[in-house]
């Protein structure tokens, strides 16, 4: 069976699981428990479908649906099914966790949820899949359209609705560009279908165009600078699984348009295409990283988590594109592999932390990171499998997230062989960049993890908090599974990988990694670089296992349980640890100049003494508001002429319509 | 195979002994009368017979901790070449793979310190992973720049080649050394950034962090730190004096590789006890400024590399 039609299939059976799910009116116990188990199957099929395609030559198909003369073209190749293959991966994931996190809570009607939960689902897969523009921009809305409705759920919420209408005014300036970038890509022929773009020759300065039009209209979506704003806002707003649904996966489809039209339709042409790319990107993630670590909301600490992420996939696309402008195609494949294997790996990863606040969120009802802590003791489960997300998303080895960023330092180093001296002395900066963004992320990280799940209750309710139930550990645990998977064996994924790069830049890691067996991960050649993950457990594990033998061996003394000691004081409390306030403090000391901080320190002589501090995004003063004050005032001139009285609005019409005869005579 | 595993046995072995030289210089120069050159296997033999005091609400990420801390110690011990480059596992972690070893640890140490809950605990854990943020892209970019001029970031190669060829002077290598010197203080908690004999008191980075630990733990936890300094100068002396190293297949090398070793660790030992002598803590929000500096010299080595030597 032609994967096409498996993966026109799963989109009919996700569609139609919408529409029953949205027609019966079931409890809402009985409503969850049957609908969203059984649309992970879906999931499980696309990903199956990716793995299979990546290796299949591009199957392309026009759909009779769609205007009399304008027909749906779809078409699945390498790049489309690597995207698929990560929707399909993290999407099963979230689709049984939502089977147990939606059978309570208050908020919307499930019905409605149902139906645009899998709405959202079809609507990315048509997304990856659409041959022409026509097709991906009723995808793109459709799918805007059903995250933002998603968004909205608990929509009496004032501050909720704020959220959503920040995420679709962003989403429509964006749809805007992208359309906008279509239309200059047809110069004129009116043929809408990738294929003919891709044939288009466009002068430079209108390949420019189109470049940075997809730019600014993909970076809506994935949240590039400084078209970030609504990510921190509506990530906390949204459901646990939609927020890891959105941020897994919907800010990938971003990605993956961008490189669909810089690489595959515009065929990077200039170098200095790649240069912008990489400043917004590493820009993006610098500010991302310094805003995660002052934020005390639990969402929002993932949401700006997910910015630097999204950065650093973009500062390797961006690096990728310079590479492949110069014709040094094997290292454009290099940093193409750091960037499309961290957007896989933070889909797995950001889903499994977000999944994991959705189980937090339930058992305590908090989300700020000030009234959480020590829920290692109550949560085990959610715990042990958050420690993996959190350490690999801190980078650290032999987890997934160190693969990516392993690659994107070493195609990094190898760029003195550009022929620009002066992209030679910059990229070295950029380099550093990286590196401080990187271990940003790890002080965020600990502090995310050690404020949830460590200390001592910050609330007397957290006594009663419970562990999640088998749906949610067996989604968790498959995410868990897939980062340690992908970081012991990140060969066999890049060997999996290769006719993307084949498809993108004309050429392919496979012969370097062909060199040595699948352990080991080289970077261009062996002698330049490798890593091997397995090795490096194996070391640990058996030095542990060796150096607690012989411990008990030679030193068998005991252990015993006493109360900690607190100093001679008197009574320890959790209120002397350190808040995720104290925590983030030295980062808002250190990058002051970045952040809008306003902050009340109560004087030492004060009998009720209440601290207060606020984090603002400068982005909001410096661009935004500006933008709003203009039009603002432009309406204010324009509502001059307004007036809400029929007479006057009927007097216009005539004025109008002599003015127009006037012409004409 | 059989080089790794000596190497990796030597790196644990000697590492107490590189930490009770630096004490022993450290009371020499200030007029101390010095301890004995073993005593810090004596506190390690002290400790490892104690029984373990947990706290009441200690978790199990909190008994892991040291093993894994001392686990990754150990790896990278047997990573860095100390007396030989002919390393089986350093092809299974470059420079990069050894900052994030580093980090590993780190993270848990850290995690483990908010385990419990304590006031120290926090604050210790909140100031090692700031100073570690900033650290961690300087180390990495003092690494880069012998990357960029050996076109290898596998550190056996780097040493390799150094050794190997004529005596070339690299400008941009002094840069990175006194970058890797300022990390080098930073990350293993000693003079001007943290104070290695301060205990509870309220300027402590590290201390505070291991507070809660007791007995067997508490030795793995001081056994890999004293690992971590001693591995810290080994990469020192790899990158900025690596003459004097056992090549592959060069058995007869060994010994006098063992005893350049030895004199090149008491040196930098005796240097490091001298500076930390001179300096005086400072206090911790001058530390981004110390390392401030370190990142933005490790950047200028960089540049210096393109600029002069490319």
């Amino acid at each position: 069976m032609p994967l096409l039609d498996l993966i026109l299939a799963v989109v009919v059976y996700w569609i139609a699981l919408g529409a029953i799910g949205a027609a019966l009116p079931l409890e809402r116990a009985i409503h969850a428990r049957v609908f969203f188990p059984i649309s992970a199957l879906g999931g499980l099929l696309l990903t199956t479908v990716g793995l299979a395609g990546l290796g299949n030559w591009p199957q392309a198909a026009v759909l009779g649906l769609g205007l009399p003369d304008l027909p749906f073209h779809v078409r699945v190749d390498p790049l489309s099914s690597f995207f698929l293959l990560l929707l399909g991966a993290a999407g099963t994931a979230v689709s049984v966790f939502s089977a147990e996190y939606f059978q309570r809570g208050g908020g919307g009607d499930i019905r409605l949820i149902c139906l645009q939960y899998h709405v959202f689902l079809a609507a990315m897969t048509m997304v990856l899949v659409a041959d022409d523009a026509y097709l991906f921009m009723v995808a793109w809305e459709t799918m805007a359209l059903a995250s933002y409705f998603l968004v909205i759920t608990d929509h009496r919420v004032a501050e909720i609705r704020r959220a959503g209408f920040i995420y679709l005014l962003v989403a429509h300036l964006g749809a805007i560009a992208i359309l906008l970038a279509f239309g200059l890509l047809q110069i004129g022929q009116w043929e809408y279908t990738f294929e003919a773009m891709r044939n288009a020759v466009l002068s430079p300065g209108w390949a420019a165009a189109v470049f940075l039009l997809a730019l600014v209209g993909f970076g809506a979506k994935a949240g590039f600078l400084p078209l970030h704003v609504w990510l921190p806002e509506a990530h906390p707003a949204a459901p646990s699984p939609v927020s890891a649904l959105m941020s897994g996966v919907m800010l990938k489809t971003a990605i993956y348009g961008f490189l669909r039209v810089s690489f595959d339709l515009l065929q990077a042409q200039a170098w200095w295409w790649g240069v912008v790319a990489l400043a917004v990107g590493l820009a993006t993630a610098f500010y991302g990283a310094v805003f995660a670590a002052v934020q005390n909301d639990m969402k929002r600490l993932l949401a700006y988590s997910s910015i630097e992420n999204i950065g650093i996939v973009l500062a390797g696309a961006g690096l990728a594109l310079v590479f492949h402008a110069y014709g040094m195609n094997l290292l454009a494949a290099l940093a193409l592999a750091a960037t499309l294997l961290h957007c896989l790996n933070h889909a797995l990863f950001k889903t499994l932390l977000f999944l994991a606040t959705g189980a937090v969120m339930h058992a305590t009802q908090q989300r700020s990171l000030g009234k959480l802590g020590g829920l290692i003791r109550r949560m085990p489960w959610v715990a042990a499998l958050a420690l993996i997300g959190t350490l690999a998303i801190a980078g650290l080895p032999p987890l997934n997230g160190f693969v990516s960023e392993w690659l994107l330092f070493q195609s990094f180093l190898l760029s003195p062989g550009l022929p620009n001296s002066y992209l030679n002395m910059f990229i070295p900066i950029g380099t550093a960049l990286l590196a401080l963004v990187v271990a940003l992320s790890g002080y965020v990280m600990v502090k995310f993890f050690g404020t949830v799940f460590l200390g001592l209750p910050r609330e007397e309710s957290l006594h009663e908090a419970h562990d999640v139930g088998l749906a949610g550990r067996i989604a968790m645990g498959w995410l868990a599974l897939w980062c340690v998977l992908i970081g012991l064996a990140p060969v066999l994924v890049l060997r999996a990988l290769d006719p993307v790069f084949q498809q993108l830049v004309g050429a392919g890691l496979r012969d370097s990694l062909a060199q040595s067996n699948w352990t080991f991960l080289t970077a261009v050649a062996p002698e330049h670089a490798s890593y091997n993950p397995v090795v490096f457990l194996l070391v640990i594990v058996a030095v542990i296992l060796l150096g607690a033998m012989a411990l008990r061996r030679w030193f068998p003394s005991g252990r015993r349980r006493a109360a900690t000691w607190d100093c001679g004081f008197g009574k320890l409390d959790a209120r002397m640890q350190d808040t995720a306030e104290g925590y983030g403090q030295p980062i808002k000391q250190i990058f002051q100049a970045f952040l809008r901080l306003e902050r009340h320190h109560p004087s030492p002589f004060d009998l009720h003494p209440r601290y207060h501090s606020r984090i603002e995004d400068p982005v909001w003063e410096a661009l935004y508001a500006p933008v709003a004050r203009a039009v603002r005032r432009l309406s204010g001139i324009v509502g001059v002429v307004q007036h809400g009285r029929i007479a006057i609005y009927l007097v216009y019409s005539f004025v109008t319509l002599l003015l127009l005869l006037a012409l004409i005579l | 195979m059989l080089l790794q595993l000596i190497q990796g046995l030597l790196a644990a072995a000697l590492a107490p002994l590189v930490l009770g030289w630096l004490n022993q210089c450290r009371a020499w120069l200030q007029n101390r009368t010095a301890p004995s050159l073993l005593q810090p296997y004596r506190v390690l033999r002290k400790l490892l017979r104690k029984e373990v005091v947990l706290a009441v609400n200690a978790s199990w990420l909190f008994r892991l901790a040291p093993y894994i801390v001392f686990a990754c110690m150990v790896l990278a011990g047997s990573i860095v070449p100390l007396i030989a480059t002919d390393l089986p596992f350093a092809l299974a972690a470059d420079v990069i793979a050894l900052v994030g070893l580093f980090a590993l640890a780190r993270v848990f140490m850290a995690l483990a310190a908010m385990d419990v809950g304590t006031a120290f605990g926090s604050l210790g854990s909140r100031r090692e992973m700031l100073i570690a943020a900033l650290a961690e892209p300087a180390l990495l970019m003092v690494f880069f720049t012998p990357a960029l001029i050996s076109q290898s970031t596998a550190l056996t190669t780097i040493v390799d080649q150094f050794s190997n060829g004529a005596l070339q002077l690299y400008p941009s290598m002094a840069f990175a050394a006194i970058a890797f010197v300022m990390v080098l203080l930073a990350e293993n908690a000693r003079i001007p950034v943290d104070n290695p004999s301060t205990h509870l008191e309220l300027t402590m980075v590290h201390e505070a962090m291991i507070l809660e630990y007791s007995g067997r733990h508490l030795a793995l936890m001081d056994w890999a730190h004293a690992l971590k300094l001693t591995v810290y100068m080994a990469i020192g002396i790899a990158l900025f004096l690596p003459w004097g190293v056992a090549h592959p297949h060069e058995w007869l090398g060994l010994p006098l590789a063992l005893v350049a070793l030895a004199a090149k660790l008491a040196l930098f030992g005796a240097g490091l006890a001298l500076l930390e002598t001179l300096a005086a803590k400072m206090r911790i929000f001058k530390v981004p400024e110390f390392l401030g500096m370190a990142f933005m010299l490790a950047v200028l080595g960089m540049l210096v590399h393109f600029l002069v030597e490319a």
